[in-house]
């Protein structure tokens, strides 16, 4: 029989990945090898849980069976895996060695966690996937109070989210504005003013000194000196791409694994999309261009090698109280902002000398003229 | 009409309702929903979408 396609991770980027190939190709054996559970489920609801009142089972969309059944492929799971051996065109999982046609790295990127002092790290949380979510809710159960770290994309997608789950929130970040580098300091105000609508309370500047339990409770010290009781800490102050294995096989690596246009690492027969991959420079931890380089790659595995090319690529923040849409300006790119609007509602665009749009942030009714101003927006992989 | 379901994230654009949020009026077919539209929810574009249901 000769040897599999092989998917190493079943998070939107090896399961969309494994069913565009599909589409092409219903012949080729496919094994997808993923370290959690393996079900389906779509990350970004991941911050939406608790509003829509759904718990783990219920943002999980199918069971690793029915994928393997949809997929036509084989499924392991809870399998990590300990090597690649890239001369050879295999794989270690302990001591077995998985041979592969073609290998792609599907592993996504991992939290950061900052270090804290204290006797509490057993109350410190993070949600990278289902698994983590489904921890999370079990530990919030019953409880009201929820310090958040990390004011950025996540962080404050969390804090509406468990604001509207009826959670008192106060968020955390050393940063004078929410998501810093993603978005004009107009726009960031909205959101948070929408947020502390809600109730959650900042505290923009310092970072968690230390955490100690007292009694049921946690105190948290800040370092600019103020004490804040808590159940709960959930972290989310960032991401970082999985490369550990890949450098130690030999692969090139940077922030993320270096893959060409063609989503090829520094080896042959062995690709990278999703979180983990940095394509052409670019590492972007976003579904949109997941789902891009899913289908270029497909077409690359099933025959025919295909250039991803990323256009636009706004991202859509969920903080229903304020909606938001932003597209930063591409990398190396300099322009002038202008800003329109007030209170929720901001237009905030970015042109460079020419006139010509370089980025935007929408928030309130101004995400409305999203769709108008994404046709001026220019490629980020052209 | 017909329903499509993005496959990220699993919502539903049902054309008897259309989405009224983002200016499609009920009763838009999908093909008539703009090439640039994008999820709701998750962000994707049309392509994203697949036919679940022919009512």
């Amino acid at each position: 029989m000769s040897a599999p396609v092989v998917i190493v991770g079943t998070g939107l980027a090896g399961y969309n990945l494994a069913r565009e190939f599909r589409k092409l190709d219903s012949e080729t054996p496919l094994l997808l090898i993923t370290a959690d559970e393996g079900r389906s489920y779509s990350k970004p609801m991941l911050s939406t849980g608790f509003a829509k009142n759904k718990d783990a089972d219920g943002l999980s969309m199918a069971e690793p069976g029915a994928m393997a059944d949809q997929l036509n492929a084989e499924i392991r799971t809870h399998t990590r895996i300990s090597g690649i051996d890239p001369g050879h065109k295999q794989l270690w999982i302990g001591e077995e060695a998985v041979p592969y046609r073609d290998l792609i790295l599907a592993w996504g990127a991992e939290v950061i966690r900052v270090p804290v002092e204290g006797d509490a790290d057993d109350g410190i949380f993070s949600i990278n996937d289902l698994e983590d979510y489904a921890r999370f809710r079990t530990a919030a159960a019953g409880k009201q109070r929820i310090l958040l770290l990390g004011a950025g994309l996540i962080g404050c997608e969390f804090a509406n989210d468990l604001s509207l789950g009826g959670y008192q929130v106060e968020l955390v970040a050393p940063c004078e504005q929410v998501m810093p580098g993603l978005l004009h300091p107009a726009a960031a105000a909205a959101v948070q003013a929408g947020l502390e609508g809600l109730g959650a309370r900042f505290h923009l500047g310092p970072v968690l000194a230390s955490l100690n339990h007292n009694g049921d409770a946690l105190e948290a010290h800040l370092s600019d000196g103020t004490l804040i009781e808590c159940d709960l800490v959930l972290s989310a102050v960032g991401l970082r791409p999985r490369i550990e294995l890949a450098a130690a096989a030999g692969l090139a690596v940077n922030r993320g694994v270096v893959v060409d246009r063609q989503l090829r690492t520094s080896h042959a027969n062995i690709y990278a999309l999703g979180d983990c991959a940095e394509v052409d420079g670019i590492n972007l931890l976003y579904v949109m261009p997941l789902m891009t380089s899913a289908r270029a790659l497909a077409q690359t595995l099933a025959g025919t090698p295909t250039a991803v090319s990323y256009g636009p690529m706004p991202v859509t923040v969920k903080t229903p109280v304020c909606p938001l849409v932003v597209s930063p300006p591409p990398r190396g790119l300099q322009g002038e902002w202008s800003v329109e609007g007030s209170g929720a509602d901001i237009k905030a665009l970015c042109h460079d000398s020419s006139g010509a749009l370089l980025g935007y942030a929408l928030t309130g009714t101004a995400v409305q003229d999203k769709l108008a101003l994404n046709k001026l927006l220019p490629a980020l992989l052209a | 009409m017909k329903k499509w379901q993005c496959v990220v994230c699993g919502l539903i654009y049902d054309e008897s309702q259309g989405w009224p949020d983002d200016g499609i009026a009920a009763g838009t077919l999908w093909q008539d929903v703009p090439e640039d539209w994008l999820c709701p929810d998750c962000g994707v574009g049309k392509l994203d979408f697949e036919m679940i249901e022919i009512g």
